[in-house]
């Protein structure tokens, strides 16, 4: 049926054809079969043990997806404010992004990376059931993004004190407004994170369920891909 | 290739592809600096997006549920460029 499981050559349609009609006519449990059979696409390392109906988890997808449609644009605001302040005045990026700490930043762009690996991990690891290593890697993960937000600090505590501040200029308004977004969103990763972890320490997740983790963790690398672009466009280009 | 043995290599690739944009943020390219900065963050994403978030696994619908947002972000990128640069 191909990667996705929606293409068809003709050949494949001609052939097919009595048995498509016979799935028609067919008992509820081909045609949930068959059904199931498009929605999954190639993940069958996703749906090797499931029991469950397998149009929740590509609902629950399509949702997070959905959700992070929103993000991007919620981002993507600010990152158009950044297009347009650059445009108009490049002379103050040149000057002012010297000011950020960039060894700061590299750190922070490793940790989220680490962590995305953590959370990645994780969910291989529930989806074949092995329950303590999801959480070691929820574990992993949450303290990974509490590193991160202590990096944060340490930066915005520095530029407090040299007095560059949110209302400084357009950059550090800029600055203080991307990374503070940002900030706030590796805050709630960590409560989805945590709560995560509370279910899977009372051995709520297993090979046959397990959509939240795999939601958060969606949530989660959405959140490095934000960080992704953050690094570059204030820390390392004037 | 098992999942776990994937997300390694990926993780190790966005690791050098970090250290390969730190070391020429080094090097002076004028503008070329934005675009290069640009190309490599874009590749990391790609590969956080492609492996880690399983895309490269799933059906049409949820790649149109990723990459429609990023055609409306360019929109609206290009879209207030177009006024704000032709404004005196």
């Amino acid at each position: 049926m191909g990667k996705n499981g929606m293409g068809m050559s003709d050949r494949e349609k001609t052939s097919e054809k009595p048995s498509k009609l016979s799935a028609c006519q067919g008992s509820k449990e081909e045609a949930t079969k068959t059904y199931a059979t498009v929605l999954r696409g190639a993940d069958d390392e996703a749906n090797a043990g499931r029991r469950e109906d397998p149009a929740a988890f590509q609902t629950a997808k399509l949702g997070i997806w959905c959700f992070l449609a929103t993000e991007v644009l919620l981002f993507g605001a600010l990152f158009t404010a950044y297009t347009i302040f650059r445009v108009k005045d490049p002379q103050m990026f040149h000057s002012e992004y010297l000011k950020l700490n960039r060894i700061f930043g590299a750190v922070n762009t490793v940790v989220l990376i680490c962590s995305s690996l953590t959370v990645a991990l994780g969910i291989a690891a529930i989806r074949q059931g092995k329950q303590r290593m999801l959480r070691v890697c929820l574990i992993l993960t949450i303290i990974l993004a509490a590193v991160f937000l202590g990096v944060k600090y340490a930066e915005y505590s520095e530029h407090i004190a040299r007095g560059e501040l949110p209302g400084t200029n357009n950059f550090f308004s800029l600055y203080y407004m991307l990374t503070g977004l940002h900030a706030i969103h590796v805050c709630g990763g960590m409560i989805a994170l945590s709560i995560m972890l509370v279910l899977a320490w009372k051995g709520k997740f297993s090979a046959e369920y397990h959509n939240p983790v795999e939601i958060t963790g969606l949530y989660w690398h959405f959140v490095d891909l934000v960080w992704i672009y953050l690094f570059p466009l204030l820390y390392l280009i004037g | 290739m098992t999942a776990y043995r994937t997300y390694i290599i990926v993780w190790i690739a966005l690791l050098v592809l970090t250290v390969l944009t730190w070391g020429i943020s080094y090097i002076n390219l004028g503008m070329g600096n934005v675009a290069v900065a640009l190309l490599i963050a874009s590749i990391k994403a790609s590969l956080v997006a492609l492996f880690f978030m399983h895309l490269r696994y799933e059906n049409r619908l949820v790649w149109g549920f990723a990459l429609v947002p990023l055609m409306f972000l360019a929109l609206i990128i290009f879209g207030t460029l177009s006024d704000t640069l032709f404004r005196k």
